[in-house]
This record gives structure tokens, sequence and C-alpha cells, in this order.
């Protein structure tokens, strides 16, 4: 579900399970991000805010 | 089968496996205590020392110790608990189980410095059921101490498996639940063996504790490790080497000869091949492991013999690996027995179309810390290492041409899983 709702950052493998891209999302991506974590019936997904580099 | 090392250590600091030979049987409290005075009582001294010596964990991780134990005596609130790590659940590797049967007072002493020096209540030994001798030369040299009425002490018997010396798979386990990884936060420093801040640590890393804190962290240079060395050797074995040693030296300890490997498994079955032609530049410190792109893991060293089959070798043990999942994810419970399905057919040289393009599809896919666990990530390391150090053998099966060795005495101890597959 969550690679139909996000695709910019979500991948299947070939079970089925998502691949998540580690890389920073920000602007547009952010909104579908969300609403890729909210729709995940199992919880499996969460957003972290990053912290900004030293 | 064991050389207990009779060199002498580079340093004042004896070697852990200095002392009375195998056939003694375990070192009793008496001459324990002739050959290395008392220890000290443990103390957040002991834990500055830890640091100053650099000392990191001997069970697979090598994690820096005193970390790890100023991270639970912060919490501990004279209420941690420790945990005695003698899981042991690779099964190539026996340095746990000789230490426990044959220097218990070594395994014992360190328990009880991690307990002082991070104010713990009560220690608990995680001995395998699959090393019975080890449980009871533990609890015999128990006897011989005297049970302390702090901390209380006692034996519980692991799940001879794969993932339960993991040390959330420890935690949860004492605590009531299956011996698998735990998924989630909290961390054991944080809450663990009965939600209290829990200290897990291997045996060997606890031994050496036992000397570090006789000897103090001056001579400690040569930070010992203890490796098992086995296949293509005379002497198979567990022997101890000082920091840095290479390990074409470390196999020619063990009566092998490196130019007649084919190829060294590094680590365990989560680490890596290393080609016969890279054996002789390989230090066995964190920088020489750093620089080939390996880790020393629990220091198993397996010489694979040059008429081997690679291919077939890591099938086996990807197989074996894919067995002993502890079914928590999607990567592990289906893709694991998948990619061991794969290497099976690559290793009979009866490929079905598309192979070549799945081993590389699903290194990539199963890897990157997708898994509940570390499990999926240890196996599709090994493989990657194989598929690089094996490029031609996979080459040769994928073609369809199978090997000689194919069918040989198998190299890896894979318990369940034999040369025609089980």
């Amino acid at each position: 579900m969550c690679a139909e709702l996000f695709p910019e950052r979500v991948q299947r493998d070939d079970w089925g399970y998502p691949i998540v891209s580690p890389a920073p999302i920000g602007g547009d991506l952010l909104d579908l991000a969300r609403r890729a974590v909210d729709a995940c019936p199992v919880l499996a997904l969460r957003l972290e805010r990053l912290r900004p580099e030293r | 089968m064991t050389a207990l090392g009779t060199r002498q250590a580079p340093s004042a600091v004896p070697w852990l496996l200095a002392g009375p030979a195998q056939q003694a049987g375990a070192e009793p409290l008496a001459g324990h205590l002739a050959r290395l005075g008392p220890c000290p009582p443990g103390s957040p001294g002991l834990i500055e020392a830890l640091a100053t010596s650099g000392l990191r964990g001997r069970g697979g991780a090598r994690f820096p110790t005193a970390r790890k134990w100023t991270a639970v005596a912060q919490r501990a609130r004279g209420r941690a608990v420790v945990v005695v790590n003698g899981a042991e659940g690779e099964p190539a590797s026996w340095k746990d189980q000789l230490l426990m049967t044959f220097r218990p007072h070594l395994v014992l002493d360190g328990a009880m410095l991690a307990a002082e020096s991070v104010g713990a209540a009560d220690i608990v030994l995680y001995v395998s059921s699959g090393a019975p001798r080890a449980g009871e030369a533990l609890a015999a040299a128990l006897s011989e101490r005297g049970l302390p009425r702090r901390p209380r002490i006692q034996l519980v018997w692991a799940p001879a498996r794969y993932v339960a010396g993991e040390e959330t798979a420890a935690v949860r386990f004492l605590n009531g639940g299956e011996a698998k990884p735990a998924v989630v936060p909290p961390r054991p420093f944080e809450r663990g063996v009965g939600g209290r801040p829990t200290l897990v640590q291997n045996v060997e890393t606890l031994a050496l504790t036992a000397l570090l804190a006789r000897y103090g962290p001056a001579g400690w240079s040569h930070d010992p490790m203890l490796v098992t060395v086995r296949g293509a050797v005379a002497a198979p074995g567990v022997y101890e080497v000082a920091r840095g040693a290479r390990l074409d030296q470390v196999v020619g300890m063990a009566g092998g000869r490196p130019g007649d490997c084919a190829a060294v498994l590094l680590g365990g079955y989560f680490g890596a091949w290393i080609p016969g032609p890279a054996v002789g530049a390989l230090r066995l410190d964190e920088e020489g492991a750093a620089a080939a792109g390996v880790g020393l893991g629990c220091g198993v060293v397996l010489a694979l013999p040059a008429d081997a089959c690679g291919v077939t070798e890591t099938a086996r043990a990807v197989t074996f690996l894919a067995g002993e999942s502890a079914q928590q994810c999607g990567p592990c419970r289906l893709g694991l027995p998948a990619l061991a399905g794969v290497l099976r057919r690559v290793a009979d040289a009866r490929p079905e179309r598309g192979d070549a393009e799945r081993l590389q599809r699903w290194t990539w896919q199963l890897g990157g810390g997708r898994g509940a666990c570390k499990h999926p990530d240890g196996a599709v390391g090994l493989v990657g290492s194989a598929l690089r150090t094996f490029a031609a053998d996979f080459e040769d099966h994928l073609r369809g041409r199978p090997c000689r060795g194919r069918f040989g005495p198998p190299a890896l101890p894979v318990p369940g899983v034999g040369a025609g597959w089980p």
C-alpha cells in the first residue's frame, strides 16, 4: 500500500514488502510521506525529524 | 583438538589460554588463584580501565565494552542484571564453550567484575543447551567458590538456536518469551531482564576483563582474541592471537597452508569469504578488517580447501541461516529461503533462467537493515562476499558446468544440511 501511496521513496521487493529509501524527505514530498505513514495498517512506518548536521 | 597457548605473550598479561592443558579439564579454583592471584573487586575505575584498553566485545558485534558498561551503570541503581552470554549459536565457533569448560573461573571472575562495576543484583549464566559440559563446568566452579548472597547467580539453558545469543533475544527469553530478537526499543541497557537495566556480555569479553582487572590497561596493546580455526588445517581448534596477527599466520598456526586455500571464511556465517590471495594481507584488528571491508565477527577462521566448492558451501550456510530465521519479518521469512533455493540450484549447476539476476537483486533487496534484526543482513553479506570471491565458480555453475568439489566432504559444519542438501 505504501509503495502505491509514495512511490517516490518506497519500492517493493519481490515478495511485496516495502523497501524504503533512506534519503531525506522535504517540501512537497512531506505530505505524501505523512499519508503513507498514516495509512500503514501495521504502523510499520514512521517519519523522523532529521537533526541538523553540526 | 585445542592448542592452549604456550607461546610467550607479547606483554606481561598472560594469555586467556595459558594455564593447564586441556587434558587436565577445567582449571580448579586453587590453581586459578595460584596462577593469577585474587580477583580485585569491580568498580567504576575498572570501567575507566576498559575504556583505556579499548576493549571491544567478542560476541560478534565488537561494540566498545566500556560504553556498554557505562550505559548500564548510569541507570542501574543497584538493580541491574548481568547476562553472561554463553549461547554461542555460531556452529563454526567453539571459543566460548572452550572458555566456559576449561577456564570457568575466568568467566565467573568477569561476571562478578561486571556486576560489581555496573551495580547489578543478579547474574544470569546463559549457556547453550547444546553445550552441557560448559554449563556443568560453570556450575561446578560456582560450587567451588560458594554462591555469594549478592549478586544472586543462576544458570539458565539457552535454546541451541543461531539467534538465541542475540542480546535482545536473550533478554526476551529470560523474560519468559521466545529467544528471538526484539523488534522494538527499549534496548537492554535501558530495560531488559525484569524491566531492569541489563548488561549482556559475551563470555570471552568477561574473561578478558578478569585479566584486565588484575594487570591493568597499560600492558594491553596486544588485545588478545580467540579464534576458532578449522577447515583445511592439520590442527583445528581454538587459538589465541594478538591484535594485528595476519590471517595467513593464523591459518599457519593451526597447521594450514594458506597458499593451498581457495578462500578463508572470516567471522562466522554472518561474515565474509576472503579470497586466497588476500589472506596474507589481512591483519586481524579493526583497521585491517575495515580496510578489507569485512568484520572480525566472532573469530571464526575457516580455511576452504582448494578442491572444495565455495558455491556449494555458501548454499549450505544460507540454507542453514534460512532455517534459523526467527520468522519475524518478510525479508527473512520469505527472502532467505528463496535465496537459499537459488544458491542450491546454482551449486547443482542447474540454474533456472533469471537466477543470476536473482542473486544480485536479492542480495541487494534483502540487505540494508530491512529486517526485524540483523539476521538477513548477515546472510546477504556472506552471499555478496561469495559472489565476489567465487565469481569464476559462480559463472561456471550458472553455465551448467558442475565442479568436482560439489559432492566432496562438507567444509562448513552446518547442522542439518548435508552435501546432498538435507
